[in-house]
């Protein structure tokens, strides 16, 4: 936690926040000469009305110290989070985005040397000035960041979701037939979404199909033993199908002990045995 | 002091837990469960935990026991409607409440204690020639 | 590790493991903690504030939001000024699988967390501590 700063000093207020319109048009100037205008992902009319806003409350709270933690800075992080949402979401870079405020720099520093009466007091407002935009870069950088994992985490949990959907196959039983390599996080989140599948069609019998599945590791059949014994103690019942036989050689291999877990051959002699048990059968129409 | 209501059901007791029980509590419907199949002569208990968000090693115990005690006064019990989340916790917890048996709701429980009785009306009936 | 919010509450009578479980499942629920994870958390620390108040005669929960980069976390420090646990390795075995052993439940704890830290000996009171991270 960096040290607070105290108010600064006239010069950089008096930068900050006088003749805010001649200041954003000096930015823009900078930020066309870097290619801004010209992207469409954004309308320039857009960023200015961005670039206005951020210069009105970066102008209000300078008023009251250069902390940009404090309180009174709170307006301006938290358009710079609204800001380097939306930009995240728009597909720029966490450099373009930075650079949309780093970018300040330059008319902010010409404005000081035009009303700076001495040297000593130069350096001084541009320093501050300096370590201002820095800080509410980094800042802007920081949540840019967390902005894209929490889209790439979604669109994980999208996928996985869509990836293993549980179906329905017939009044009371629902199957889910796993594709492709299991991971633990994949196998939790999928095994979730049967049991909550089962409670919302009131299903006896779930049938968890791994036909499809090249292999399984100790994890990955704890998990299924682990919901087997859930569905059960929900008051279902569970019949896991499409065991290869290098699968279950695995199995054995592990030790994993699969005694009281019912397992067919195939999808459709776990669906025959479903039948069965819920009192069903299956006959042929009279030609 | 609170206590969670046992209504009738003809041959059964239905129970629904819908708060978030004190340790008190649980132990108090464990003997209120017991004397009431008793007083009633029930035959089957229900318990209907669809409401609870949680059951830790505590109500579990409570659970088990009151499926024992209610096999010894002549009664089963059938526990309706838990949660996903609680039954991947009670995995991972390691409690397998073991002789409980279990049903997805009230509906199905109900038809398991009938299934259940008319299983032993045939059996005993078997018996008495 | 940043903590970026913390309290502790009593947990000296029964009535105090239900609060603690109340306030477990309300910082879960702010941490945006998946369902499943939410219930993990809660069922360990009414398991852990029932040992502090049955075993330790009586203890503190203090509880932690903690924030590691990205990550963000809640952490459980149940701590008791009881006899302590003479055999700790005993302790963490599985003892009640069953439902009627009495046991500690600290094993069953374990495995509801990402992390879990015992400290305890007799006359030295007993310390659990236990973390989850979204």
């Amino acid at each position: 936690m960096l040290p607070p700063m105290p108010q600064p000093a006239p010069l950089v207020l008096d930068t900050l926040q006088r003749d805010t319109a001649a200041l954003l048009q000096e930015w823009f100037v900078e930020l066309k000469a870097q290619g801004a205008g010209s992207d469409h992902r954004i309308s320039e009319s857009e960023m200015r009305e961005q670039g206005a806003e951020l210069l009105r409350v970066l102008g209000a709270a300078a008023e009251t110290g250069t902390d940009v933690g404090a309180e009174p800075w709170r307006p301006v992080r938290e358009f710079l989070d609204r800001m380097s949402r939306s930009r995240a979401v728009q597909g720029f870079s966490s450099s373009e985005t930075a650079t949309f405020l780093f970018s300040l720099k330059r008319p902010l520093f010409a404005r000081l040397r035009a009303r700076a009466t001495d040297a000593a007091a130069l350096g001084e407002a541009t320093w501050t000035v300096t370590e201002l935009i820095d800080r509410l870069g980094l800042h802007t950088v920081a949540t840019f960041q967390k902005s894209r994992e929490e889209v790439i985490n979604r669109q994980q949990e999208e996928m996985l979701e869509l990836s293993t959907p549980v179906v329905k196959l017939w009044e009371g039983v629902v199957a889910l037939p796993m594709i492709g390599t299991l991971d633990s996080a994949r196998t939790q989140i999928v095994m979730e979404s049967l049991l909550q599948r089962i409670v919302e069609t009131g299903s006896e019998i779930a049938i968890i199909d791994i036909t499809g599945v090249p292999t399984v590791d100790t994890l990955v059949a704890q998990h299924l033993l682990k919901t087997v014994t859930a569905i059960r103690l929900m008051g279902a019942d569970c019949i896991i199908s499409g065991i290869r036989p290098q699968i279950a050689q695995t199995i054995v291999h592990l030790g994993v002990e699969l005694d009281g877990v019912t397992t067919k051959a195939t999808l459709a002699d776990a669906l025959s045995l479903a039948f069965k048990r819920s009192g069903l059968v299956v006959t042929r129409a009279k030609a | 002091m609170d206590r969670i209501p046992i209504l009738r059901m003809g041959d059964f007791l239905l129970v629904t837990i819908q708060v978030d029980m004190h340790d008190q509590l649980a132990l108090t419907l464990q003997d209120d469960l017991t004397a009431a199949i008793q007083r009633t002569g029930a035959k089957g208990v229900l318990i209907d935990i669809s409401a609870l968000e949680m059951v830790d090693s505590f109500i579990g115990r409570m659970i088990a026991n009151i499926s024992r005690m209610a096999r010894i006064l002549d009664a089963r019990t059938v526990v309706v409607g838990m949660r996903p989340a609680v039954a991947i916790t009670l995995v991972e917890l390691g409690l397998s409440l073991a002789g409980v048996d279990t049903a997805l709701d009230v509906e199905r429980g109900m038809r398991r204690l009938r299934d259940a009785l008319d299983e032993a009306g045939v059996a005993s009936a078997d018996h008495e020639d | 590790m940043p903590i970026t919010k913390t309290d502790a509450v009593p947990v000296r009578t029964e009535h105090d493991i239900v609060l603690a479980r109340q306030q477990v499942r309300k910082l879960t629920q702010e941490l945006a903690f998946g369902l499943v994870d939410q219930t993990k958390m809660v069922t360990a620390a009414s398991e852990l504030a029932r040992n502090a108040v049955i075993y330790g005669g009586g203890g503190t929960m203090r509880w932690e939001v903690l924030a590691d980069g990205a990550r963000r976390g809640l952490r459980l420090h149940f701590v008791d000024e009881g006899p302590g646990i003479p055999d700790l390795a005993q302790a963490l075995t599985d003892g009640w699988t069953s439902g009627s052993g009495m046991g500690l439940g600290l094993s069953g704890a374990k495995r509801l967390v990402n992390e879990f830290e015992l400290d305890s000996a007799p006359g030295r009171g007993t310390r659990v501590t236990v973390t989850r991270w979204k």
